[in-house]
């Protein structure tokens, strides 16, 4: 092991890219994002690592660079943010279908307007579906974790996928905390080495990249990442177990507290997970039968572990720190159709909260598991807005 | 014929990549990526990254040459800023724009590079209105602003020229940049077999000089050169409007004000060049 470090999410990230050393990093600074490009290019800078470190004039740029060099048979990653991750969106989709394994950090931050740095979750809401593979981090030490694991996953050949690590801005990014680190040697051979599959750079055996598919074709190259996806549970299953033997840390898909003999469960992602566990012990104290759910991977969504852990429970309030205006959440959609086919699937209603950074209180969360209790939640509601 | 080296083509949406790529087809013999419509600089930037980290790590040994290619609409527009990075950045790679005045895959519309009155399905000529109302942008001046090692203009009727020119862009260490005209027989609305003929037009009539900037030396070529040495004749606008249908409206003697204008901003940029490229 080496040594603990009192260090915020964003310096976490960068760290672990450094013990990574990708090949190429193409990157664009982006408020929350912003302390990853820069402690990053003090590694590049004391040259601490092999990396190709390129400042791109705009996150479009950033992503196709990254794609470029992924293509051409590079161990690729990258980081942005809300208005970046938006600009990045077309790039996004071409990135996983074109199947380039890049890792990139989400600093999460809403979307404008009106403008505002601040977290939620609408802007990796808004990639939900560009078939990358989604990974949130509660704190510093899975910001970190997450990030060297992500390179496993998305370098599986059963996934061969871009790889999402997303930790909530400002409340992770810029938040010290303790981190435990690897040594440097551990994450090598964790990740091992990078081997490309017909790398463009390949003279020898020429192929092309990014031809047209009309509709005679274009079908069955969506279904194959959709098969891709349907490799990754298992595959980031079987990472997670060798990332515990090298770190001592056990983490996960979906992860239940108290939830073994819980009545009413709230599900959530992101730093509000490690809230709802204070929560959580605190009613426990009061001998209310309450737990809380944490949402590691949310593409592919875990559906059959998550209605594992809710069957049979009398209540659940799912957490959503993104609305989609005219409905409620996404993550309340996905958790609906998990536990669709339980039988006496519990009630399940949804939390609009967070947005734009607005303080999540320890006594709001108590209010959504009172009202849970109660069963007198509206199916969607609006966690601390003022009317 | 420009280089003998191995290539790694990048190419913008358009034609050229619409037309040599149908899924599971493609006709490119060598390294072949397209992502998207705005960002072959930046596609191309991640690609010849990917080499030189590869190289200093001992991974490739064999030398590669980058080169990508774009439309108007991909260079002098949308993806003028992924153009722009990339220069500024100074990846090791050649840009080849294929200019033929307008968004000609998508259907004849109207770019930044399209002529003052030329008619266009999103500038066409109306009753009120003649074309388009606005002069083309010298995007070849602009990437000249970056200083880059190498920019030029260039012909495919002057095809050793052109040859020459590439050459010049593939050896030289940086970025390099040829806009090469491209007529286009359904936008520009003439017979396919006038092409080089009209391109040829486009250089004798100074519409389209052929030039090089060369580690900050203006040098003017081809044509282009025998014209400001007075041993070749600068034929009128006019001419090379005649050759083409999307300039026929300005042709009914309704116009010649226009015409005239046209011709004045000719003369007046040409001269601005050959004063360059003495200096």
């Amino acid at each position: 092991m080496g040594r603990p470090l009192a260090i915020n999410g964003d310096a976490a990230i960068a760290l672990a890219w450094k013990q990574v050393n990708p090949d190429v990093v193409a990157a664009y600074p982006i408020t929350p994002q912003t302390i990853m490009v820069e402690a990053f290019s003090d590694y590049v800078a004391d040259g601490q690592v092999d990396t190709e470190y390129i400042c791109a004039e705009s996150e479009h740029s950033a992503m196709s660079i990254c794609i470029g060099a992924s293509a051409a048979g590079a161990r690729v990653a990258t980081a942005t943010a809300s208005a970046g991750l938006a600009l990045m969106w077309e790039m996004l989709y071409i990135a996983a279908s074109m199947r380039t394994p890049i890792v990139m950090a989400i600093a999460n931050r809403t979307l404008s307007g009106p403008i505002n740095i601040h977290c939620d979750h609408s802007d990796t809401m808004g990639a939900r579906d560009s078939g990358w593979v989604q990974l949130y981090g509660e704190n510093v030490q899975e910001a970190y974790d997450n990030t060297i694991m992500a390179f496993r996953i998305a370098e599986n050949m059963k996934v061969r996928l871009p790889v999402m690590t997303c930790i909530d801005g400002f409340i992770i990014t810029h938040a010290l905390e303790r981190l435990e680190t690897l040594d440097d040697q551990v994450v090598e051979d964790f990740i091992g080495l990078y081997q490309a599959t017909r790398p463009l750079l390949d003279i020898g055996n020429p192929t092309t990249y990014g031809p047209i598919a009309l509709p005679d074709y274009f079908y069955e190259i969506k279904y194959q990442q959709a098969v891709a996806m349907g490799s990754v549970a298992a595959v980031t299953k079987e990472v997670m177990a060798d990332y515990a033997k090298v770190s001592g840390r056990r983490y996960k898909l979906v992860e239940g507290y108290r939830t073994e003999d819980a009545d009413h469960v709230v599900v959530a992602m992101g730093s509000t997970s490690g809230t709802l566990r204070h929560v959580v012990d605190r009613m426990r104290e009061r001998g209310s039968k309450v737990g809380s759910v944490k949402i590691r991977l949310f593409r592919p969504f875990p559906s059959e572990e998550l209605a594992a852990i809710l069957k049979g429970k009398k209540g659940v309030a799912v957490m959503d720190r993104a609305l989609s205006p005219g409905t409620g959440g996404a993550l309340y959609s996905d958790v609906l159709q998990s536990i669709h086919d339980i039988p006496d699937a519990p009630k399940v209603t949804n939390y609009i909260y967070g947005l734009g950074g607005r303080d999540v209180m320890p006594e709001q969360l108590e209010g959504v598991f009172e009202e849970v209790m109660a069963g007198n939640g509206e199916r969607i509601n609006f966690m601390g807005v003022r009317i | 014929m420009a280089t003998d080296k191995p290539v790694v083509v990048a190419t913008a949406t358009g034609c050229f990549e619409v037309a040599t790529t149908i899924y599971p087809f493609s006709s490119w013999e060598v390294p072949w990526i397209h992502t998207a419509f705005e960002n072959a600089p930046a596609t191309i930037s991640g690609v010849e990254s990917a080499y030189k980290v590869l190289r200093r790590k001992g991974l490739l040994d064999q030398e590669i040459k980058f080169v990508a290619f774009g439309g108007d609409g991909a260079t002098y527009d949308i993806g003028l800023q992924s153009l722009s990075g990339a220069i500024e950045r100074g990846h090791d790679f050649l840009y080849v724009c294929l200019n033929n005045e307008a968004y000609m895959n998508t259907g004849i519309q109207r770019s930044g590079a399209t002529e003052r009155g030329a008619s266009t399905t999103t500038c066409p000529a109306g009753t009120c209105i003649p074309g388009k109302r606005e002069f083309p942008k010298d995007l070849t001046k602009i990437i000249i602003a970056h200083d880059p090692p190498y920019a030029a203009q260039a012909s495919p009727h002057n095809w050793k020229d052109l040859v020459t020119k590439s050459g010049k862009g593939f050896d030289i260490q940086g970025p390099a940049f040829i806009n090469v005209i491209s007529p286009c027989p359904r936008g520009w609305r003439h017979d396919g077999s006038l092409t080089i003929a009209i391109a040829k037009l486009a250089v004798e009539t100074c519409v389209w000089p052929l030039y090089e900037f060369e580690n900050g030396t203006w040098r003017l070529t081809g044509e282009s050169l025998r014209i400001a040495e007075g041993s070749r004749e600068k034929k009128p606008v006019l001419e090379w409007m005649r050759s083409q249908g999307r300039f026929r409206h300005l042709l009914n003697g309704e116009h010649t004000a226009l015409v005239e204008e046209i011709q004045q901003s000719v003369d007046a940029n040409w001269e601005r060049l050959v004063k360059l490229c003495r200096l």
